[in-house]
């Protein structure tokens, strides 16, 4: 009884219902988004910096830039995965400096202890201490947001600070180093170099692609999309929604405790105040880069060029000799400014 | 063989009788207008059949079987699809991906399984040129008229197999020529012998496309004929009360 429709016979029957034009491929895709705008924008600004300054282009520069910004990168492919399911995590600087912190005492408890005779398992242990931190973070969001139905906004505001606070509680303030046999090969692969780069942005670049291909390849990818594009219709095709929410803040959560683990590498140590305030140059990042806190919209290139964007723009106020206070101010009006160049274009699109 | 078939079915909410002794057949391939005024039990009895909630009295049987629905998952597991006024889709995903959405198909490679955006943009192709529809398998649904909306939505009925398809209000708030295209889309539907319930306020709309007409008021069926039977005028006598029943 449930035939197959006759098929169309010619576009004429149809002709009359044909009421939307394709738009032009420089309208579509990657070419109509903000994204596509800042990385040009991008572009003309490290241009223009490079004629400006020599020192810009010099390799102890630009391996400087690349560290900082892989940092703010790293979390920021994380939060965006929360931003285009309609969320926001403003935890992540606090787990950045309680995994950092963790990770760097569980290293201290396991030197001089027996676990000394086998290689390498302290230092994985300490690792595994450290990223188990951010997980536990993100599960809490998590379940707090998905199940319990609480404000994205508050329920990661009150953890920001239940966080900062346990990263202050359990060092009593004091800067945590790293140590015990395994320590130079932490530092080797939290702050060494690989092919001549620092192994930050290797790790940045390897996550940015493995995101991309989550987000636009799975299922999963998929859903987090749909959550923030219309949550009630993804939960009325069976979606489930709850799942999708806690494996995103979890995420989150984990890329922050990752990069607050290379962030001890490269300082030698987890002090208490790590990342303080890094929570919102990373939204401030995702946001540039194209991520629509209203949901729905967002991807890894996004998170990597507003990142980027950003370091590029503080390097280069320090090579001008600017005071470093109008960093804060212009990335400031970098943010309003590629949200307003993005309304703009938008309106003359639809008028 | 009838497709679905409602008898005495009663609802109540507390003290309020929402629906009472309806007795309702639809056949396969039928298109059913349900029309009445706001509060009349149109919802009541739309839910009852979608599975939101179960009927307090009455019997339904589909395909001659008696059925329970408990939650919508039991009636669409039957073929009874809902195509909601607010359409349920993902603005920010394209046609194909809200057809697919929540059973989307994919490809294995190794132990990880990757989404088949060729094999799903073909197969939401082909249901779009089933229906007619000028609609683009990889066109944003934000950039979509109300009507390649609907076709969006009814493509996803579509694709679960479907054998009655419930629309709520689908031609309200929509342009003149996007209502000719749902329509359309109904016509496309009964072809291919599926059945459809159209809850519509709009007169011109149930008289074009619904061989029969089923009017509700204050919880009562109080007509159920064949739209070349009646008229709009009648109908609408029917539903103001103006006429008791017919």
């Amino acid at each position: 009884m449930n035939h197959a429709l006759p098929p169309a016979s010619s576009r004429d029957d149809v002709s009359g219902f044909s009421n939307v034009g394709r738009v032009r491929w420089w309208q579509r895709g990657f070419f109509a988004s903000q994204t596509a705008y800042v990385a040009i924008a991008l572009v003309i600004i490290m241009i223009v910096m490079s004629v400006l300054s020599p020192a810009f282009l010099s390799p102890g520069n630009l391996a400087n830039v690349a560290k900082n910004f892989s940092f703010v990168g790293i979390v920021t492919l994380g939060v965006t995965l929360v931003i285009v399911t309609g969320g926001i995590d403003l935890s992540v600087g606090s787990t950045m400096a309680l995994s950092a912190i963790i990770c760097a005492m569980t290293m201290q408890a396991v030197a001089g202890t027996s676990l000394d005779s086998i290689p390498v398992l302290g230092m994985l242990i300490s690792l595994g201490a450290g990223l188990a931190t951010a997980l536990a973070v993100g599960l809490v969001n998590g379940l707090l947001i998905a199940r319990a139905g609480l404000s994205p906004f508050v329920t990661t505001l009150g953890m920001l600070s239940i966080v900062r606070g346990l990263a202050y509680a359990v060092t009593e303030g004091r800067g945590q180093a790293p140590t015990g046999p395994d320590v130079d090969l932490f530092y080797g692969i939290t702050d060494g170099n690989l092919a001549g780069f620092p192994v930050a942005i290797i790790y940045l670049l390897v996550l940015a692609v493995l995101v991309g291909l989550v987000l636009h390849h799975t299922a999963f990818g998929r859903h987090v999309f749909a959550l923030g594009g219309n949550e009630k219709a993804a939960a009325l095709t069976g979606i489930a929604v709850e799942r999708v929410k806690i494996a995103v803040y979890i995420l989150s959560a984990l890329s922050a405790g990752f990069a607050g683990i290379l962030m001890v590498g490269w300082l030698g140590s987890a002090p208490a105040n790590l990342a303080t305030g890094y929570e919102l140059t990373i939204i401030a990042a995702a946001v540039i880069g194209g991520a629509n806190l209203t949901g729905g919209v967002g991807g890894p290139a996004g998170a990597v060029i507003g990142a980027l964007l950003i370091e590029v723009i503080r390097n280069g106020l320090v090579l001008a000799g600017i005071n470093a206070y109008w960093q804060i101010v212009l990335v400031g009006v970098i943010i309003i400014v590629a949200v307003l160049v993005d309304r703009l274009r938008t309106l003359r699109l639809t008028l | 063989m009838s497709l679905l078939v409602l008898q005495d079915v009663g609802k109540e909410f507390g003290a309020i009788q929402a629906l009472s002794h309806v007795d309702l057949t639809i056949q396969p391939g039928e298109v059913v207008g349900l029309m009445g005024d706001n509060g009349a039990g149109k919802s009541t009895l739309v839910k009852i059949i979608a599975g939101n909630f179960p009927p307090s009295h009455g019997k339904i049987l589909f395909e001659d079987r008696e059925v329970h629905f408990t939650k919508p998952v039991d009636a669409r597991s039957v073929g009874i699809e809902v195509v909601y006024q607010d359409l349920a889709l993902a603005d920010n995903l394209t046609a194909a991906a809200n057809v697919f959405l929540g059973r989307e198909l994919k490809r294995k490679v190794g132990p990880f399984s990757f989404l088949d955006h060729s094999a799903m943009n073909l197969r939401t192709a082909e249901l779009f040129g089933e229906l007619k529809s000028e609609t683009r398998p990889d066109d944003v649904v934000r950039s979509m008229s109300g009507g390649q909306r609907q076709a969006v939505a009814i493509a996803r009925t579509r694709l679960s197999k479907a054998k009655l398809i419930i629309m709520d209000e689908p031609t309200a708030a929509i342009s003149v020529r996007q209502v000719a295209e749902v329509l359309d889309l109904i016509r496309r539907l009964r072809e291919a012998g599926i059945a459809v319930v159209l809850i519509s306020h709009r007169m011109p709309d149930v008289f074009s496309v619904c061989e029969r007409v089923i009017v509700m008021r204050r919880g009562l069926k109080v007509a159920d004929k064949p739209t070349s039977q009646s008229s709009p005028e009648e109908v609408t006598a029917l539903i103001t009360g103006a006429k008791e029943a017919a």
